[in-house]
């Protein structure tokens, strides 16, 4: 009984710093409509900052001090960022500033380990909560009970700043409707910079706060974003209340999951999360949020075949793609073979963001299933190659078909979140299955026959099953079953009063881009020889999306050009200096910054600003 | 016999909130119908009870004696039904052929099909639907350029390629240049004649509602007040009162 209890109130200690998170992530994205992938960043650097200060101010009062500047400093970093960056892409679609500030948070990752080094800090403990109290036989940290009743004072402060200020007043009417609010006369522009500022504050308290109580470390940032997002995802994205409460039952979960069972205690509290959303779509205390911003598609011209110069274009790139072999050594030949899984990843995202309207946050979870399907049949099932080929895809249609069932029940950001959270459960199986999966240590010796094994016949063997496969999207995008895709994402009110049914059809188009993701993954632990569980990781998740953004959504070709830039851009860099995260980041956020259309997308439109020779009057021009 | 469309005690209420209580009206085939009735009587409501957006919380609607109440958009729309937005909902990234075509798809079965491009699908048929609302020229346009009132037309084609025995179009001409209303109001009188189509519809518009409606029905307060020719709605005291207002009945020569 008092170990229950002593493991409650660890949990609820625990929610604190969630919840402040997790409340700064909801309250921007209430007014801005952004979802602050840098919110973890931002936690990590309150963390890093309040290190710094609180080593040196000394004393009780410099503790505290120290720790309140932190957040304080961070805030106003974070207002710097949204005058800088964000007010610039308010108006891209939402999956920009989610790329822009992923940029921010790559960066941030190399900048803390330029400044404070690679290795783990740990600060000071809390001057006069440095001891521990008895309840019922056990010993409860001092300090975890200052944490438990800083979570609900941080609650009552805000709901006070909301519901008696006029700033809380503003901000309330801002999160029901900006456009109203802006017209009314009130200066949106320092509306948005004062939310974010506040948003990344209590971030930053969160991390800061975290200093006591654990080392600060620079892999803090993804994953504290995650479980914020799950946070907000459950509590309902802009409730306040909603994350409080979701962050005490995540702390909770995780709390009681630990001692019950603890290999289920990751997938748990996704599985709760998969559930709430199915349940209450919109989170617990969540509304549906208004379409205040212009869908994906209104990005979208008219789909062309390609013009006949584009299919020559074509034909010669796969001829020189062919002969590539002849002129590269077996390093660049790697590289090649690299590229081309990525192309064929990025390419069945691409297929589902595009065509199907849907952007996944948990794509890599199909490529990893197709990688461990891969590997499970060699290792238990003794497998050939070409059986192993199979196999992979056959177990990432099981995945996307399953997942993808409840994922199209749902919309926009939760789509996103959820594809999210069940990519981070076939992550925590392949991390925690040890027996079966070898855990963090992986599946070593998955090597093509001796017929494939050599370099250019296994780079031929990609480049045949990628050009055919992203050729295959590509007639699917003109097909029937393409168009009736994009009719269901153009209007979802006119495609069911045609007869068309929208969730059956994203269904099967999240089924597909998940088999085509799973034969990457299964070309891909080939080619390493391993799998380990990155494969299902979220960078491999945001290397997807960074590549169909880059590239440019609405058109094949996108995915192709931002596959090739980005992969042969980070390998570049990763053997060019020790800081390609800061160069990749910066780079992501230029690029957001000047082609919101990406860079196929940006061709594309000049291309037919040329050739029409008169000046743009599309939508979204 | 029994009618084309029957509806039956349909009721909807929000909460405490009764939106929609107790509408009963048939509809034959080719009848032209109109649904009048002040802001929040209920119109839309009906309609999209009729198609299948809303599930009614009471009643039954039948079509050609098949009882479809609680059916979902598609499935009414497989049965014959097709319908117009009081915003038009047409598919922007496509051109105005290819907004027809997709339409076209889910009564051919084709909508999963991964064979051959949707630009070889039915394009006669395209084509043809396009001519009858006048829309052929602008085949090749993004549908999401195109004026408001032909974004009405195309919404028409659209909603007429499922070759339906019902159509239910909300407010057909708002948004409409007086030139164009009366063309597409004439259009739609003479597909219920020619095909034998039921047409349902709403409009502010008293001209196109005296002048093409075979039949009006008058919704107040979510009750169906009154129902008859277009000359007996006129004259009707009741509708007078709760709907055109004292004194300001239209159509009535001004001092």
């Amino acid at each position: 009984m008092s170990l229950l209890l002593a493991q409650f109130l660890a949990g609820l200690a625990s929610a604190a710093s969630l919840f402040l998170v997790a409340s700064g992530l909801s309250l921007i994205f209430g007014v801005t409509r952004v979802v602050n992938f840098a919110h973890g960043a931002f936690y990590m650097l309150g963390a890093y900052l309040a290190y710094s200060l609180t080593t040196h101010l000394t004393g009780p009062l410099g503790f505290w001090l120290g720790i309140l500047a932190a957040a304080l400093l961070s805030g106003i970093i974070g207002g710097v960022l949204e005058i800088l960056l964000l007010r610039r892409i308010y108006h891209a679609p939402e999956l920009f500033q989610l790329l822009a500030t992923f940029g921010v948070t790559l960066a941030t990752q190399d900048l803390v380990i330029l400044i404070w080094g690679p290795d783990d800090l740990v600060g000071p403990r809390a001057p006069g909560l440095t001891g521990a109290l008895p309840i019922l036989g056990q010993f409860l940290p001092t300090y975890d009970i200052f944490l438990i009743v800083i979570g609900p004072l941080v609650l009552c402060l805000l709901w006070l700043l909301l519901h008696r200020t006029r700033f809380g007043i503003l901000l309330r009417a801002a999160t029901q409707d900006r456009e109203m609010v802006g017209a009314l006369g009130v200066n949106q522009k320092w509306l948005f910079t004062s939310v974010f500022a506040l948003g990344v504050f209590l971030a930053a308290l969160g991390g800061a706060l975290q200093l006591p109580r654990t080392a600060v470390t620079h892999g803090m940032d993804l994953s504290v974003i995650v479980e914020v997002f799950v946070v907000v995802v459950i509590g309902g994205l802009g409730s306040v209340p909603g994350a409080f409460l979701a962050a005490v039952l995540v702390a909770e979960l995780n709390a009681f999951g630990i001692l019950i069972y603890p290999a289920i205690s990751l997938v748990l509290v996704f599985l709760v999360m998969a559930i709430v959303l199915v349940v209450r779509p919109y989170g617990l205390l969540g509304r549906r949020e208004g379409a205040a911003r212009a869908p994906l598609g209104a990005l979208l011209r008219p789909w062309r075949p390609l013009h006949w110069v584009g299919s020559l274009g074509v034909a010669v790139v796969l001829a020189l793609a062919t002969l590539l072999p002849f002129g590269l050594g077996r390093y660049g030949l790697g590289v090649a073979t690299e590229i081309l899984i990525a192309i064929l990843f990025a390419g069945s995202l691409q297929f589902l963001m595009s065509v199907g309207g849907r952007a996944s946050f948990g794509h890599a979870a199909y490529f990893g299933l197709g990688a461990y399907g891969a590997a499970l049949a060699v290792k238990w099932l003794g497998a050939p190659m070409e059986l192993a080929l199979l196999a992979g895809p056959a177990l990432a249609i099981l995945g996307a078909a399953l997942f993808g069932w409840f994922c199209v029940r749902l919309s926009g950001v939760y789509f996103a979140m959820l594809t999210l959270a069940f990519a981070q459960i076939v992550w925590s199986i392949a991390f925690q299955w040890v027996t079966v999966t070898g855990g963090d240590n992986g599946m070593l010796g998955i090597w093509p026959p001796r017929w494939a094994a050599r370099a250019p016949t296994f780079y031929w063997m990609t480049l045949l099953l990628t050009a055919a496969v992203v050729l295959g999207l590509r007639h699917l995008t003109f097909s029937p079953f393409g168009y009736a895709l994009r009719a269901a994402w153009d209007s979802e009110l006119r495609a069911e009063a045609q007869g068309l049914r929208p969730k059956r059809l994203q269904w099967l188009a999240f089924t597909i881009a998940g088999a085509v993701a799973g034969l990457a993954g299964a070309l891909f632990a080939f080619f390493k020889g391993s799998v380990f569980p990155d494969a299902i990781g979220i960078g491999q998740s945001i290397d997807g999306l960074v590549m169909v953004l880059l590239g440019g959504v609405g058109t094949v070709s996108g995915a192709v050009i931002g596959a090739i830039a980005y992969k042969a851009g980070s390998i570049w860099l990763l053997s060019q200096t020790d800081y390609s995260r800061l160069v990749l980041g910066l780079l992501i956020v230029f690029l957001v910054v000047l082609f919101p259309k990406g860079i196929a997308g940006s061709l594309q439109a000049a291309w037919l600003t040329i050739r029409t020779r008169r000046p743009k009057t599309g939508p979204g021009a | 016999m029994s009618a084309l469309l029957e509806v039956e005690n349909l009721a909807k209420s929000y909460g405490g909130v009764h939106a929609v209580r107790g509408v009963s009206f048939a509809l034959e085939p080719g009848e032209v119908v109109a649904l009048i009735g002040p802001n929040g009587a209920g119109k839309s409501t009906c309609f999209n009870m009729l198609n299948g957006q809303i599930r009614p919380s009471a009643g039954k609607v039948r079509l050609d004696g098949h009882d479809m109440t609680g059916l979902g958009p598609p499935e009414v729309s497989r049965l014959g039904v097709g319908r117009t937005f009081q915003i038009t909902a047409t598919f922007a990234t496509m051109t105005v052929r290819e907004n027809v075509q997709v339409s076209l798809l889910a009564q051919a079965g084709r909508a999963f099909s991964p064979w051959r491009r949707l630009a070889a699908f039915a394009v006669d048929r395209a084509t043809d639907l396009l001519e009858l609302v006048g829309m052929a020229e602008a085949a090749a346009r993004p549908a999401g350029e195109l004026a408001y009132g032909d974004l009405k037309r195309l919404e028409l084609a659209i909603a007429l390629a499922t070759s339906p025995r019902l159509l239910l179009m909300d407010e057909p001409t708002a948004g409409m240049a007086p030139g164009e209303r009366i063309i597409l109001m004439r259009l739609m009188a003479k597909l219920a004649k020619e095909k034998g189509i039921g047409v349902l519809f709403t409009e502010h518009d008293m001209d196109a509602v005296f002048e093409h409606a075979t039949r009006v029905m008058v919704l107040d307060r979510g009750q169906l007040i009154a129902t008859g020719t277009p000359a007996l709605i006129r004259e009707d005291a009741t509708v007078k009162a709760v709907y055109l207002g004292e004194g300001l009945l239209y159509g009535e020569p001004g001092p």
